[in-house]
């Protein structure tokens, strides 16, 4: 993903993957700016717990962190139902008659090998795309043809797989961009700096600070995105997500590049944003942080739903198994003669994947 | 714009196979500590009534510089109140153009138009030459008032025009926007060029009203008007200081914008304007206003124009006074308030400075040579900044919270207190303790545990290396 648009018109987006790429090659170069002799800014450090004292209590956090909204749906309940979503882009169909649910306050896990859908489910919530056919109900109410930032203000918040911060602008105000969709200031009351201005920008502040301290880059708050270390972005994104005050929070993603020890920590993340009140949507690719930190899992292959239930059900499925690990060549030939009468979509779902692990 | 961030230098564009960094206009590596970013450093801790303390008499001096006839500054061929009312003019122009441009990071090549809106809605509405002229003898405005009770109207009709224009293009991006834009500028000179009963076609419109004040003996039109052409307190001085009020206020109010969700979004959509919108940022309306406000003060400098010289033509809008415009944004610092009118001085000034000169230092030149190729020399000068300066000449830091200014405060403190030890040893360092504790124990289960997102700053730099080489 080296590719780049240096006017940045609709670019930006790759960021994520340039990092994970160039990650060796980005750090010799902060080591020549450590040399000795090289005119280096320090990284700036805020000291959170100077600058706002009550940061330094971690329940304080959790409780400005924690949604301040009406959820329609109770805990348990569908909080965003997809009904037999299709998603065509010509002739390819990418998503097939997809039905599943995320329930409030549950943690669902949306896995598949690559090219499965996963992300294009993803936009199809978050509006990016529109399905062919079937809807997306959101916490009782469809989707709809509304806009992606309506969307957003409604209350479904999502990272991206590539990181796409805002890399002109710091932590702090990056979060705060995320925080400024459930506000309602606009020209004129900024140009006149009215009182619901300033309660807001106020608000802003102190929300963004304590999510920042809540993902663990609070001390980074006054830096630029771009200089951020690649975890600390990723964070980054998650608290940018959490200022919408989503109720319901779809990570892309979140552990991409991240070696296992990483993994961990943003496990322990996750369930803590649960915890505090969220619900959270999570597509990974690496099955046993799935495993480990979500309730359900729903498993995508080629565009359909294949398996829906706890991890110890989808994990020991065999549909499942076979499309993460394959089929044995022998067990292929005997599944084609028993199902060979039926779609000719079965072959093409089973083979492939059989093909693949061959 | 924060106090100690570090600068737009990206960590990547050391190494020999780097990709310029996502985002914007690809900034060269460059050293820090400039005299610049020390300036900046100093200028950013300085508390709010300071800044007040040095801003009113650096601008009090801005207005002085026309009369107070500086030796080398004051141009030779030209009267140099005149070229400073200029100044005001394009730097107001720049401010607007900065907004739409700059900070929104969308690209308008046709902004000529706006300030060709609003000059000839002055005009229209007070020169005896058109149809719907109100001012004058028998007309419900006295020539005293007209032309500000015109600024209203002209500034009205140009966010609307501006609301027009961008309603339907702004759906566009990057080059496809630029172009339409272009076509607006040479829409709105081919309308004032061809309706000839309303602008009076290529005659123009002559008499254009102007503020009528300071009427003596000596001036029976007052200060404004183009009779008072001599002495140091000629009709240019008046203008420039009418131009500098307006500069001021206009940079109060789009400081606002810029401290608000407004400049948040603004910057947000330039950065990367789809992570914009599905991040809750209504990215249409806001370009839109952008547009709206940008047109809008260029209205204002239009005005002033018109005022000014007496007298519109078509030909004084040309699309070369767009890139013009342009120019002075990028020269300045594109996104940067200031910057952008130090961009405007030089592409008013520096073609003035030459203009009749002869001697320069003692070297015999010919300056009306060297004016007449200015365009030569700005496009130079362009390509030796995109070289070397990318960022135009004063970058910029933009400052995008209305609160939590103690914070880069603190930031830049913390900075202060690490930044003589160097980066070799760990982080046990007064200060930084309290940040590791406050950050990783905050965050409860949540955050640093393993691996490069180490908190402490001393701990940060030291492991970088080590750490984050997986």
């Amino acid at each position: 993903m080296s590719t780049h648009d240096p006017g940045g018109i609709g670019a930006g987006g790759e960021h994520g993957d340039e990092h994970l790429a160039a990650s060796g090659r980005a750090d010799s170069s902060r080591a020549d700016l450590y040399m000795p002799g090289a005119v280096l800014e320090e990284p700036a450090i805020v000291d959170v717990a100077e600058v706002r004292p009550e940061l330094a209590n971690p329940d304080l956090v959790d409780a400005m962190v924690a949604p301040d909204r009406t959820v329609r749906a109770k805990v348990g309940e569908p909080l965003l139902q997809m009904e037999n979503v299709t998603v065509q882009f010509g002739g390819l169909v990418a998503l097939d008659d997809v039905t599943f649910e995320i329930r409030r306050g549950e943690i669902l896990g949306l896995i598949g090998p690559n090219g499965a859908g996963k992300t294009t489910a993803f936009n199809a919530m978050t509006g990016v795309y529109r399905p062919t056919k079937g809807q997306v109900v959101f916490d009782g109410t469809p989707v709809g043809k509304l806009k992606r930032y309506r969307i957003t203000q409604r209350g479904i918040a999502r990272t991206f797989q590539n990181i796409r911060l805002f890399n002109e602008m710091t932590a702090l105000e990056n979060v705060v961009v995320g925080s400024d969709a459930r506000h309602r200031t606009s020209v004129p009351g900024a140009l006149f700096r009215t009182p619901r201005h300033r309660r807001e920008e106020r608000d802003a502040i102190d929300r963004a600070m304590a999510l920042l301290e809540f993902v663990g880059v609070g001390g980074r708050a006054t830096e630029k995105a771009r200089n951020l270390s690649y975890g600390d972005q990723r964070r980054l994104e998650i608290a940018r997500a959490l200022a919408t005050e989503p109720k319901l929070l779809c990570l892309d993603e979140p552990a991409a590049g991240f070696n296992p020890a990483e993994k961990e920590a943003l496990m322990d993340l996750i369930r803590h944003i649960r915890d505090d009140g969220y619900t959270v949507l999570l597509i990974e690719h690496d099955m046993r942080l799935v495993r480990g930190v979500t309730d359900r899992i729903v498993v995508l292959e080629f565009g359909r739903v294949i398996a829906d239930g706890t991890p110890d059900e989808v994990t020991n499925d065999p549909k499942v198994i076979a499309a993460y690990l394959g089929v044995p060549d022998e067990e292929l030939a005997a599944a084609e003669g028993g199902t060979g009468a039926d779609a000719p979509a079965a072959p093409t779902t089973e083979g492939g994947s059989g093909d693949a692990s061959a | 714009m924060s106090t100690s961030t570090p600068a737009p230098q990206p960590s990547s564009s050391g190494a020999p196979t780097s990709m310029p960094p996502a985002g914007r206009v690809a900034t060269k590596d460059r050293p820090h500590g400039g005299v610049g970013d020390r300036l900046r450093l100093w200028w950013d801790a300085l508390p709010r009534p300071t800044q007040w303390l040095v801003g009113v008499p650096f601008v009090l001096f801005m207005a002085l510089v026309p009369i107070l006839n500086i030796p080398v500054l004051t141009t030779v061929g030209t009267n140099f109140g005149g070229v400073m009312a200029q100044f005001g003019m394009i730097a107001l122009i720049a401010i607007g153009l900065n907004v739409v441009v700059g900070q929104a990071g969308l690209l308008d090549l046709g902004y000529v138009g706006f300030y060709a809106i609003g000059a000839y809605t002055v005009a229209i509405l007070t020169s005896p030459d058109s149809p719907w002229n109100q001012a004058g003898e028998g007309h419900w405005l006295g020539r005293e008032w007209a032309w500000l009770a015109a600024l209203p109207v002209a500034i009205a009709i140009t966010s609307l025009s501006g609301l027009i224009l961008g309603s339907p293009t702004l759906r566009l991006r990057g080059d496809y926007l630029a172009i339409v834009t272009l076509g607006f500028g040479e829409i709105v000179r081919l309308l004032a060029d061809n309706l000839d009963e309303l602008t009076g076609g290529g005659q123009g419109l002559r008499g254009v009203a102007y503020p009528r004040l300071g009427v003596t003996e000596d001036l029976p039109n007052g200060v404004f008007s183009a009779g008072n052409a001599a002495g140091t307190l000629n009709s240019g001085v008046w203008w420039y200081w009418l131009s500098l009020v307006f500069i001021v206020i206009s940079l109060l109010f789009v400081g606002n914008l810029e401290r608000s969700r407004v400049g948040r979004a603004w910057v947000a959509i330039r950065e990367d304007e789809d992570a914009a919108e599905i991040m809750g940022v209504p990215t249409f309306r806001f370009k839109l206003w952008a547009f709206v406000i940008g047109a809008s003060i260029g209205g204002v400098a239009g005005a002033l124009y018109a005022g000014q010289v007496q007298f519109v033509i078509p030909t004084n809008f040309n699309v070369i006074n767009s890139v013009l415009f342009l120019c002075a944004v990028v020269l300045g610092g594109q996104g940067n308030k200031l910057g952008v009118i130090l961009g405007a001085f030089i592409i008013v000034y520096v073609p003035n400075f030459f203009l009749g000169r002869t001697e320069l230092f003692g070297i015999p030149i010919n300056g009306n040579e060297i004016a007449s190729y200015r365009y030569l020399f700005f496009g130079l000068a362009l390509v030796v900044l995109m070289i070397f300066r990318p960022q135009g000449l004063i970058p910029v830091r933009q400052k995008l919270l209305t609160y939590g200014r103690e914070l880069y405060v603190a930031a830049r403190r913390s900075a202060h207190v690490v930044a003589p030890r160097g980066g070799s040893d760990g982080g046990a360092r007064p200060g930084t303790p309290a940040v590791a504790t406050a950050s990783g124990g905050a965050g409860g289960a949540a955050p640093v545990a393993g691996g490069p997102t180490a908190d402490g700053p001393g701990t940060a730099r030291s492991t970088t290396n080590e750490e984050e080489t997986r």
